[in-house]
């Protein structure tokens, strides 16, 4: 088992991914950037000076207090406070973990949807691709937005904000996940489409495959490279649909704020001085999707297959 | 009863403007252990004819009569779920090109693997030792190593020797074996000829080797058809046929290859090419090009007429049959 996993290691190494890289100081910079934001997210209990969540914690009287460096901050809120008097650095670590999650959930919604309606819709073609592409049509025809905000009234009315808040998070997730699946199953068609005509899986037909394994074992990795490509921009879009559902108010509640709706809590007392409620995790939002679209940036020119195959 | 035995079979392709007629009336067999030889110019139909057998055609191809019987049973009337069954295991085939027939993101291993686990009930670490075996028996270097190669690891060479080795893995009756040395370099080209035949030979399996090549059909295999736009135009024992050819176009083949000893002279030539599907001749297809065509030729396709061991369609075989047999009807 050792000796296999050292040697994929040395495949790693070896790999024109890893060499472009190396080389690429932009790819280097946002991911470092990135990875700092994912493991302060996932580590924001341990690292939170204060946790956002415990009303017992927070104290009125800390509200609006400005970041350090400014008249009249405490060096126990280094970020200053909201209008709640919560700490702004634990809000916003926190805030970026409920970002992150609804982004990687939907988009692992998104890509279970479309890996599977596109595989089936670009190798069964006929009739299963007619019916699953004009979906995918009806599909994108709707806004995004728009079908959130209907749906997450729907769900507002019908649970009531305490429930609402506790699901809230879910539905995020399902909401963006549905609406955005067809911009995954188009790519992953394409692909099928041009994998499907190559011999080794006519090969796989001549030794008796089935077709269920053909698709999944046989095309599925082979269009694996744009799958990536279009799934991590559609991480950063579905963090921005998530902040922008929040800015409306259709987001999470401010109970349990994702960056979004940090931001919409403190816009109301921007006119008062208090700008760095909104611009701090507003700062946050930009860099963490910058770096996701770099990123994504990077990956489309180094999985580009006349680039990297030819 | 032969092992495979084919019997008028005919295949269509659904085009807008009606139906393309790919295999007209083809009839052949295969015996076990023999080795049966399939030419004819590109376009011709052996492809159509070699996925055919495993009732492989895809849309809009279909097949349209005729029965494929292997072992008596009909493939062309078989389910699905059964035809997996025979594909790949019974019948195994090799295609032209191995830098594509390999699926490039899984290991040489892997992809042995699952093609036996895909017939047999077996653990991975008994498929593995049939693999190791199998390649073993390519004589390829290393063969320990390469199962956990990636395709693009290996030469082209090498990789001809793993697709052999995928065809004998689940030890198959037939193997079809589509231009198996056309995309390799000429110095190989005969290492994995004899290789094939040799494992052939060994396994009693029997071969169906299509090729344009005449010169490997008639080094290897013992019986041989010749196609021409869809139709089998003479077929018999090789030896017969290359000595002898019978049908004008086998003998334009034949005379078209380079020979040994006449330098500085022209090739032959067969003026013309072969008809599309879209508009092939009335009457014998091959006529347009034939210079011993007559009236007769244009109006209705050939039957088989016998000459010796070989089966052969052509009018102007069969009127010299005919003045044979007259002139021995006439000395007695």
């Amino acid at each position: 088992m050792t000796t296999a996993t050292v040697s994929r290691w040395d495949r790693f190494r070896e790999s024109f991914v890893w060499y472009s890289f190396k080389r690429d100081k932009v790819a280097i910079i946002s991911f470092l950037v990135l990875l700092l934001m994912v493991l302060a997210a996932i580590f924001a209990p341990l690292l939170a000076p204060a946790n956002p969540y415990d009303l017992a914690q927070i104290n009125i009287m800390n509200s609006e207090m400005p970041p350090v460096g400014l008249d009249g901050a405490d060096p126990a809120f280094p970020l200053g406070t909201d209008a709640q008097g919560r700490d702004l650095l634990s809000t916003i670590l926190y805030g970026t973990r409920v970002s992150l999650m609804i982004g990687f959930g939907a988009v692992l919604l998104q890509a279970v949807l479309g890996i599977l309606f596109g595989l089936m819709a670009g190798y069964l073609g006929g009739k299963v691709d007619a019916i699953l592409m004009r979906i995918a049509d009806v599909q994108l025809s709707f806004s995004t937005l728009m079908v959130a905000i209907i749906v997450g009234a729907v769900f507002k009315a019908s649970f009531g904000n305490l429930m609402f808040g506790e699901i809230a998070i879910y539905m995020l997730i399902f909401i963006i996940g549905i609406a955005e699946w067809p911009q995954i199953a188009r790519t992953v068609r394409a692909s099928v489409l041009a994998e499907k005509k190559k011999e080794y899986v006519e090969a796989a037909r001549v030794m008796g495959f089935g077709t269920r394994r053909i698709m999944f074992r046989h095309i599925l990795p082979n269009t694996l490279s744009p799958i990536f490509v279009i799934a991590t921009v559609q991480i950063a879009n579905a963090i921005i649909s998530e902040a922008a559902l929040s800015f409306l108010g259709l987001g999470m509640p401010e109970t349990q704020p994702s960056l979004g709706s940090l931001i919409k809590s403190g816009f109301d007392y921007i006119q008062s001085g208090s700008w760095w409620i909104t611009l701090i995790p507003g700062l946050v939002l930009v860099v963490l999707v910058l770096v996701i679209n770099l990123l994504g940036d990077w990956l489309r020119d180094v999985m580009n297959p006349r680039l990297y195959k030819g | 009863m032969a092992l495979l035995e084919v019997k008028d079979l005919d295949v269509r392709f659904a085009v807008r403007g009606g139906d393309l007629t790919a295999l007209r009336g083809i009839s052949f067999s295969l015996d076990k252990g023999e080795r049966l030889g399939l030419v004819g110019e590109s376009g011709a139909g052996k492809s159509v004819a070699a996925f055919s057998i495993l009732n492989l055609i895809a849309m809009p191809g279909y097949i349209a009569g005729g029965q494929i019987l292997y072992k008596g049973r009909d493939l062309a009337a078989m389910s699905e779920r059964e035809l997996r069954k025979i594909r790949g295991n019974r019948i195994a085939m090799i295609f032209q090109d191995p830098m594509m027939t390999l699926n490039p993101v899984l290991t040489i291993g892997t992809q042995m693997v699952e093609a036996i686990q895909a017939h047999r009930k077996i653990s991975r670490k008994d498929a593995r030792a049939i693999a190791l075996d199998r390649l073993q028996k390519v004589q390829i270097p290393s063969p320990g190593k390469r199962l956990d190669q990636y395709p693009h690891e290996l030469s082209g060479g090498m990789r001809q020797r793993v697709i052999i080795a995928i065809a004998l893995l689940l030890d198959p009756e037939i193997i079809i074996a589509d231009e198996p040395t056309t995309a390799l370099d000429v110095t190989i080209q005969a290492e994995i000829m004899d290789l094939l035949l040799d494992l052939c030979e060994q396994e009693n399996v029997a071969l169906m080797l299509i090729t344009h090549d005449l010169g490997v059909v008639s080094q290897v295999t013992q019986r041989m058809l010749v196609m021409y736009s869809g139709r089998i135009i003479e077929q018999g024992p090789t030896r017969e046929i290359i000595n002898d050819a019978q049908h004008p176009y086998t003998q334009g083949l034949i005379n078209a290859l380079p020979q040994m000893g006449e330098p500085g002279q022209r090739l032959f030539q067969i003026p013309g090419s072969m008809p599309s599907l879209k508009n092939v001749p009335t009457g014998c297809p091959f006529h347009p090009r034939c210079s011993f065509a007559t009236d007769q030729c244009t109006r209705m396709m050939p039957e088989y007429v016998r000459s010796g061991n070989v089966d052969v369609a052509c009018y102007e075989v069969a009127n010299l049959i005919e003045q044979e047999r007259r002139m021995q009807e006439a000395e007695s």
